[in-house]
């Protein structure tokens, strides 16, 4: 095999890998930053799967399903809002109880209103032909999916957010020191609600990716743990856009890497292969600890206003 | 604590309770059923006879060890949400035992399966635990990660080198293993009913747990690990050990519940031994007040859920997959709750609606 072939099919399995990695990390890196984590990512997507492949399948719109997903994705970020900004109760096993909800929700109404697996038409390729030219990845990406487009162009568009608008110096703030913030005037609950609904809301938009312009059907557990795996790839980040992209890169390249090894013949179990992305997850994220320099203070940690200390 | 705290707390946890199965009807609405209905028959059709109790019973057993674990771990202050994961290599190693030394009377061979489903829950629980106190991985991200992957190696063990011989002979090539000898079965408490001994095993367990967690040092060590992991440290306590402890205890406990359903209920290792029990005894744990002994009426109450479910399923046709989002639910009001529950300001204020005492001065907790 020549590595004008390798490079172009390598990236060809890597995007759309990567793409819903790094909807679900940008969205996330925004409420981490904030103090908050989304762990409910996993079944948020589930549901933005869902509902953009139920309104495909029945009016025939898949835009209007990526749009549904983020409502129902910011929906759900409410919901989390809710239970940890509102409440304040422990993140971790309220982000499972999300991941539960959209799960049991999702593969309901997908068990009594579709029943089995139905194929849509999605969102097609963009055909560009004067990207032909370029050497290598030219190819790939003349045929990208136009949200592949917006994805990458979100990368640039966060981190402009996060670090050169008083927005993103507010998200920022209410993340390390909750309470300098709250002095400052910060509303500390509203920037997080902010956050969590838009950390929601791409999720959703990551869900309705897989199933509208990748898979083009629903299953259930279609994500296979892409939620908690772009949580663990903003750690590895280190809370920035770029940090986020370039781990999705590196993972996505490697389970792509790991696909085309077993369709070119290696004997391996299936199964096995399966386990490496994941194994890599944990090793990736074992070997990002020291980060505590850069790690929202305040991740985590619910604010009370009248707490001392 | 005084007798209306706990009064108090058991009633703020049965109205989250509440609040989550009417918002679940909201859920049932929107699925296409009536929700009266559905709830009336998950709830009560169970109890009408003596299959639907055993079968309740029979889902308590694995639901108890699973929330006890997890309570052991949350009370050491890690989070354990990789019970999914523990519970197949709990089995996997349990069957492996078993269908390797068949011939060993039942008082050996039960025990040693047992040993082996603690020790294959417990590395699995194990490596979260290390990774999480030496390398400071989030154990949340680890277990689920581990979860995938225990999944995947159980299928892969059962497709291949454990499958039963007669899949393969038959061509049939279903993933699960031969069946156990009798040696290794559970005996059944009720003749025709799957209820089986395992329940007993399932409580003498939870109340060792509340034993070893609140009577000894070794218990108190790990409640205060969990509880002010800075003081504790300061007061010489190796907290990185003791979190690697609760992990394996945790992941022990849910691979003993794999033993139960492997020994008692399926007397094989097949695909879907797991039911979701590992995700379900996080829901146990926390409503049974991350408390060993609630935990038992608690995973009562949830085997009386996941068997209702199934009733309702064929009576109203709302899938029994709806359960999961109920629990789902379930989590996010008690984990609100906790705000009623330790809060003192909030606390003392509802209090003092119901019993009369003199108001503390209100201290900030």
């Amino acid at each position: 095999m020549e590595w004008s072939e390798l490079i172009p099919g390598l990236v060809a399995a890597a995007v759309p890998m990567a793409v819903p990695l790094l909807l679900v990390g940008l969205g996330e890196m925004f409420d981490q930053r904030a103090g908050m984590f989304n762990l409910g990512a996993e079944g948020i997507m589930m549901m933005g799967a869902f509902v953009a492949f139920f309104i495909d399948l029945k009016l025939q719109m898949p835009w209007v399903g990526l749009l549904a997903a983020l409502v129902v994705g910011g929906i759900f970020g409410l919901l989390m809002g809710l239970v940890c900004a509102t409440f304040r109760s422990k993140q971790g096993i309220a982000g499972i109880g999300i991941y539960m909800l959209g799960w049991g929700l999702s593969g309901t109404l997908f068990r009594v209103y579709v029943g089995g697996p139905m194929p849509i038409h999605g969102i097609p390729a963009l055909n560009l032909s004067f990207l032909q030219g370029i050497p290598y990845i030219g190819h790939v990406l003349a045929t990208l999916n136009p949200m592949d487009y917006v994805t990458f162009f979100l990368i640039p568009l966060s981190g402009w957010l996060l670090f050169k608008t008083a927005w993103g110096l507010k998200v920022r703030a209410v993340g390390t020191t909750p309470r300098a913030a709250d002095t400052l005037g910060i509303d500390v609950i509203r920037i997080r609600y902010q956050c969590i609904i838009l950390a929601g809301a791409m999720a959703g938009l990551a869900g309705a990716y897989l199933s509208v312009c990748q898979a083009k059907i629903f299953a259930d557990n279609i994500t296979a743990g892409r939620g908690f795996i772009a949580v663990a790839l903003v750690y590895f980040g280190r809370w920035s856009p770029w940090g986020v992209a370039a781990g999705a890169a590196i993972f996505s390249l490697a389970a792509a890497a790991q696909r085309l090894i077993q369709f070119y013949g290696f004997k391996f179990p299936y199964e096995l292969a399966l386990i490496i992305p994941y194994v890599l997850v944990i090793v990736v994220l074992a070997c990002s600890r020291n980060r505590n320099r850069v790690e929202p203070a305040a991740l985590g940690k619910p604010y009370f206003r009248e707490y001392r200390g | 604590m005084k007798k209306s705290y706990v009064i108090y707390n058991i009633f703020v946890v049965l109205i989250a309770l509440l609040i989550a199965l009417l918002v679940g009807a909201v859920l049932f609405a929107v699925a296409g059923g009536n929700p009266i209905m559905a709830y009336k028959v998950m709830l009560t059709e169970p109890l009408r006879g003596v299959f639907g109790i055993t079968e309740m019973l029979v889902r308590a057993a694995p639901l108890m060890l699973v929330g006890v674990g997890v309570a052991v771990s949350f009370r050491s202050g890690i989070l354990n949400i990789g019970g999914e994961g523990q519970i197949l290599m709990g089995a996997v190693s349990g069957a492996f035992v078993g269908l390797s030394l068949p011939g060993l009377p039942k008082f050996l061979l039960i025990p040693l399966i047992f040993v082996a489903a603690f020790a294959g829950g417990a590395l699995w629980g194990g490596i979260a635990g290390w990774l999480r106190a030496y390398l400071g991985v989030n154990e949340i991200l680890s277990t689920v990660m581990l979860n995938y992957i225990a999944i995947q190696l159980y299928t892969y063990l059962l497709r291949a080198p454990l499958i039963d011989p007669q899949e393969l002979a038959y061509g049939t090539g279903i993933p699960q293993t031969a069946q156990l000898t009798r040696n290794a079965w559970l005996e059944r408490l009720i003749p025709g009913m799957r209820l089986h001994t395992g329940l007993i095993y399932a409580i003498l367990i939870a109340i060792f747990i509340y034993l070893l967690l609140w009577k000894t040092t070794l218990g108190y060590r790990m409640r205060a690990c969990g509880a002010e992991p800075l003081a504790a440290r300061y007061a010489g306590m190796k907290v990185e050990r003791y979190l690697v402890l609760a992990m394996v205890m945790a992941g022990g406990l849910a691979g003993l519940a794999g033993a139960v359903e492997l020994c008692g209920v399926h007397r094989r290792a097949l695909e879907s031994l797991s039911a979701g029990y590992g995700f379900s005894g996080i829901v146990v744990a926390l409503f049974g007040g991350l408390h060993p002994l609630g935990i038992i009426p608690a995973s009562a109450l949830f085997g009386l859920l996941i068997v209702g479910a199934d009733m309702m399923q064929r009576a109203v046709t709302i899938p029994a997959h709806i359960i999961l989002a109920i629990q789902g639910l379930i989590i996010l009001t008690v984990v609100s709750s906790a705000l009623f529950l330790t809060h003192r300001g909030i606390r003392e204020k509802i209090l003092g609606y119901f019993v009369r005492q003199p108001a503390p001065k209100s201290e900030v907790s």
